[in-house]
């Protein structure tokens, strides 16, 4: 077995692109989502019942997508319908919807654990549901789904690499054609192990710090 | 201590004889007529007819069950009733009446209106916990008001001052003992300036030792003359401060009056059954009607 690390130092620019176009769509993909799934669960709990219906039909329907169909439908089967992305646009676009739905249930689980006592506060006192959202449930939400949050940014993470199908120059696309150009997958799959480890080590630990401090009111 | 509000500083049978010293011309602050509700095959009230009047203070007794708090929440349009009409200073409570007759969800700015002149206190304080409590009582002053920031903070420090807790303004929640944060919801209703207070079993959360110093602080606004209504199990508290008490029992006021035709005087059974039970464990304060006679 030969283990030469030189062909990651040869391709050390490249693989630093990918790495970013990999933090790049994740964050991205992964903001949009929250946005989205803070709107659907919003949407669901403010809305009437034919929308809360909907909702839960939309929900119930992204959820059972595997994420790779829905990328092969929005980038090879979006220009049928005169939706032509870019590679990277199509695969933010893919994370921050297939995400947006589990968003949402965590968003949705967090506005249930807000005990309704505290808002029928805030309504005699005159504050509005926007207001209410905002400013009493939001705020004590997120120490309650912080770690629920920090989970699905991980997995996301991971799953940025199925772009490389899309052919999205991130980090798995550009390292298994590597791999496979020069014949050592050892060294490039290594690399790629030890990069979604960092991503992610990072991520928890960020987590972990928000945790303590978004929670600190708790404490005696 | 800034706590100006021992019980000790004014005897509640001189506030009363002030109150009653003037007679109240002006209409009702509150007019229930013939309110009614029911959860699915339920009647939870039935033909509920009541009216308050400026500075009175009516305490709401009976079982749990009795529908007590539902009456009460009703008054705040928290708890939609469904029969009859509430005013509240005139203005009717959370419906409208359209040309037809029918009766629609009054508008958010309508109910808003209604609910100015209310703050509501609940058993469980309800206070956000996220917030210190000088945040709690700046929080509707700034947002709703549209105070500025300190002058919010100014206002606030003043009724924290009133309920004796200036010196915790800084203090989150979790950090405050069960009165202190009852106080402390106390101050966030009073520092919006309603015309009436509404008790949902203040002090039922409590432990006993705590409960005195939530009964002082009401007790002092029911001095100043605020209007209160309050649904209570202390009966030595309705005792010692209520105008009127009216007793519920399965959805309706079965029976009403002063504390004294209440706890003394009433031949009602179902009344008097109800409060033997209170007779058994000696939970009348010390100044009952009895003792003063």
């Amino acid at each position: 077995m030969t283990f030469d690390l030189s062909i990651i130092t040869a391709n050390a620019d490249a693989i630093w692109n990918a790495f970013l176009v990999t933090i790049y769509t994740w964050l991205a993909g992964s903001l949009l989502g929250l946005m989205a799934g803070l709107l659907i669960a919003a949407l669901m709990l403010f809305g009437g019942r034919p929308l809360q219906r909907l909702l839960r039909v939309f929900i119930e329907l992204v959820r059972g997508t595997p994420f790779l169909v829905i990328l092969f439908l929005v980038y090879y089967g979006g220009p049928s319908f005169g939706v032509r992305l870019g590679a990277i646009t199509a695969g933010v676009l893919c994370i921050a919807f297939y995400s947006s739905v589990y968003f949402a249930e965590i968003f949705r689980s967090g506005f249930a654990a807000v005990p309704r006592g505290q808002l029928e506060a805030g309504e005699c006192l005159g504050l509005g549901r926007l207001q209410l959202m905002w400013r009493v449930q939001l705020p004590q939400m997120l120490v309650l789904i912080l770690p629920a949050i920090v989970n699905m940014l991980t997995i996301l993470c991971k799953e940025t690499a199925v772009l490389s199908i899309i052919t999205v120059p991130e980090l798995t696309a550009v390292l298994t054609g590597i791999g496979t150009r020069t014949f050592t997958f050892i060294e490039t799959l290594l690399v790629l192990c030890i990069a979604y480890l960092l991503l992610i080590e990072v991520t928890s630990r960020v987590g972990r710090w928000l945790e303590r401090r978004v929670g600190t009111y708790l404490q005696r | 201590m800034p706590l100006s509000l021992s019980p000790s500083t004014s005897t509640p049978a001189a506030s009363l004889e002030a109150k009653q010293k003037g007679p109240d011309k002006t209409p009702p602050i509150i007019h229930l007529s013939a309110v009614g509700k029911r959860f699915g095959d339920h009647q939870v009230l039935s033909d509920i007819n009541l009216s308050v009047n400026h500075s009175e203070v009516v305490c709401l007794i009976g079982p749990s069950g009795s529908g007590k708090s539902t009456l009460l929440r009703s008054m705040a349009f928290l708890e939609e009733y469904d029969e009859g009409e509430i005013h509240i200073e005139g203005r009717l409570l959370g419906w409208e009446i359209d040309d037809r007759g029918r009766r629609k969800h009054a508008g958010r700015t309508r109910l808003n209106q209604a609910r100015r002149n209310l703050g509501i206190v609940f058993q469980q304080f309800n206070l956000w916990p996220h917030m210190t409590a000088l945040g709690n009582v700046t929080e509707a002053l700034v947002r709703v008001r549209r105070i500025k920031r300190s002058e919010a903070e100014k206002r606030a420090m003043e009724v924290l001052d009133k309920v004796g807790l200036a010196e915790k303004a800084k203090e989150y929640p979790a950090r405050l003992s069960g009165g202190q944060q009852q106080r402390v919801a106390i101050a966030r209703a009073l520092a919006m300036e309603p015309k009436i207070m509404l008790f949902d079993e203040p002090t039922s959360a409590l432990d006993p030792e705590l409960v005195g110093e939530v009964l002082a602080v009401m007790k002092q606004l029911a001095l100043e003359g605020m209007t209160m209504v309050v649904v209570t199990h202390e009966m030595g508290f309705a005792a010692q401060v209520a105008d009127t008490v009216v007793f519920l029992d399965q959805g309706s006021i079965v029976t009403r009056g002063t504390p004294s035709d209440v706890f003394r005087d009433t031949q009602h059974p179902r009344l008097r059954q109800f409060l033997q039970n209170y007779l058994d464990r000696n939970a009348f304060w010390h100044t009952t009607p009895e003792q003063e006679t």
